[in-house]
């Protein structure tokens, strides 16, 4: 990180994908995605996450994140 | 009284979950060449309800922001699904997740057993009903025709059953009639909805016929070479089957009877040679 400190950095999985992450909870992933204050919805290992909650839910290493927003259905 | 005389109890407007709908059409919202598409269809189709799901989003977001900024556009109540959920703790965290971002406790619970055949996996839709239901959900089940299944979703709190006509995206139309009749005549207090393989409007047409309170569908609309006259087309046929069950079928019979009166026939002294 341009020479400083090294930064906490923790290794999930966002949508089924690795990634390396300075955020350290479901609130931050979600802003560093630029989705805060969109329509979408989380969920943290399989269960969901509720907007109110983001905030305090930490993430983990191994984490399995899943952020959603609406689609076409049937 | 029986089931048929119970179903008109319910005649003209449906109720689900106590609230009245205004058609017995509810359409979904995928596979349609545009946007401005869709929304004509849902328009030409007077549909009530129209289905959505969730998808994964991707940084920055946009697609599902202006999908829920065309739904919500089109005034109808918003029923999301849990497509391509293949266990109940997958369709319950789906479902959650729907509620939050939709606002509404309504969900088409999907529980898939296998891709080939996207049949209901009645023991995880089973499972996910009764927790859902528990956690204050309104469930819109998508089932078979098994009425041992229906009777545990029925239990399980369900106010509506969604069995399949045919597998989803097959267009078959109604593969087993006799055991739809039969779960009408079993469940004549169910709001009964027909979803999934309907593809031709004669289709929506038998499946009112029989007694069904509503018919659920998605391709046969969106891949119709022109879907808005094709919803106009199914909303045609959904009102005329139900009108058609409303007044009454005669029942079929095993031999000719004529229409015509037998009695003043001209010519009829005269011997017929053969």
């Amino acid at each position: 990180m341009n020479g400083r400190a090294t930064k906490h950095t923790v290794e999930i999985y966002l949508n089924g994908q690795p990634m390396a992450t300075g955020a350290r909870s479901v609130a931050e992933l979600v802003d560093g995605q630029s989705l805060s204050g969109k329509k979408v919805a989380t969920a943290l290992n399989g269960h969901f996450v509720p907007e109110a909650q983001r905030a305090t839910t930490e993430l983990h290493p191994g984490d399995r994140i899943e952020i959603v927003s609406p689609r076409q259905g049937g | 009284m029986n089931h048929h005389e119970k179903a008109l109890r319910r005649s003209d407007i449906l109720t689900v979950y106590g609230t009245a709908l205004g058609s017995r059409m509810l359409l979904g919202t995928a596979g349609y060449p545009s946007p401005a598409v869709l929304a004509s269809s849902v328009k030409a189709a007077g549909a009530s309800v129209v289905t959505v799901s969730l998808r994964r989003e991707t940084a920055g977001g946009g697609s599902g922001e202006r999908f829920f900024d065309l739904v919500r556009g089109l005034g109808v109540h918003v029923l999301p699904n849990t497509a391509g959920c293949r266990t109940a703790r997958e369709a319950i965290t789906t479902a959650q997740m729907a509620r939050e971002i939709f606002a509404t406790d309504w969900i088409k619970l999907e529980v898939i057993a296998n891709d080939d055949t996207l049949q209901p996996d009645v023991f995880g839709l089973v499972e996910a009903a009764d927790a859902l239901g528990r956690d204050g959900f309104k469930v819109f089940p998508y089932t078979t025709e098994d009425l041992s299944v229906a009777e545990r979703l029925q239990r399980a709190g369900c106010q509506v059953i969604m069995p399949w006509a045919a597998p989803i995206g097959t267009g078959q139309g109604i593969s087993n009639r006799r055991a739809l009749q039969s779960m009408r005549a079993y469940f004549p207090d169910v709001v009964l909805i027909v979803d999934a393989g309907i593809g031709a409007p004669s289709h929506a047409a038998e499946a009112m016929e029989v007694g069904f309170d509503a018919v659920l569908l998605n391709t046969a609309v969106a891949k119709a070479a022109d879907p808005v006259r094709m919803a106009a087309a199914f909303a045609s046929a959904i009102s005329a089957g139900r009108l058609g069950f409303e007044a009454g079928l005669m029942p079929p019979r095993d031999m000719a009877v004529p229409s015509t009166p037998v009695a003043g026939t001209p010519f009829f002294d005269l011997e017929r040679k053969s």
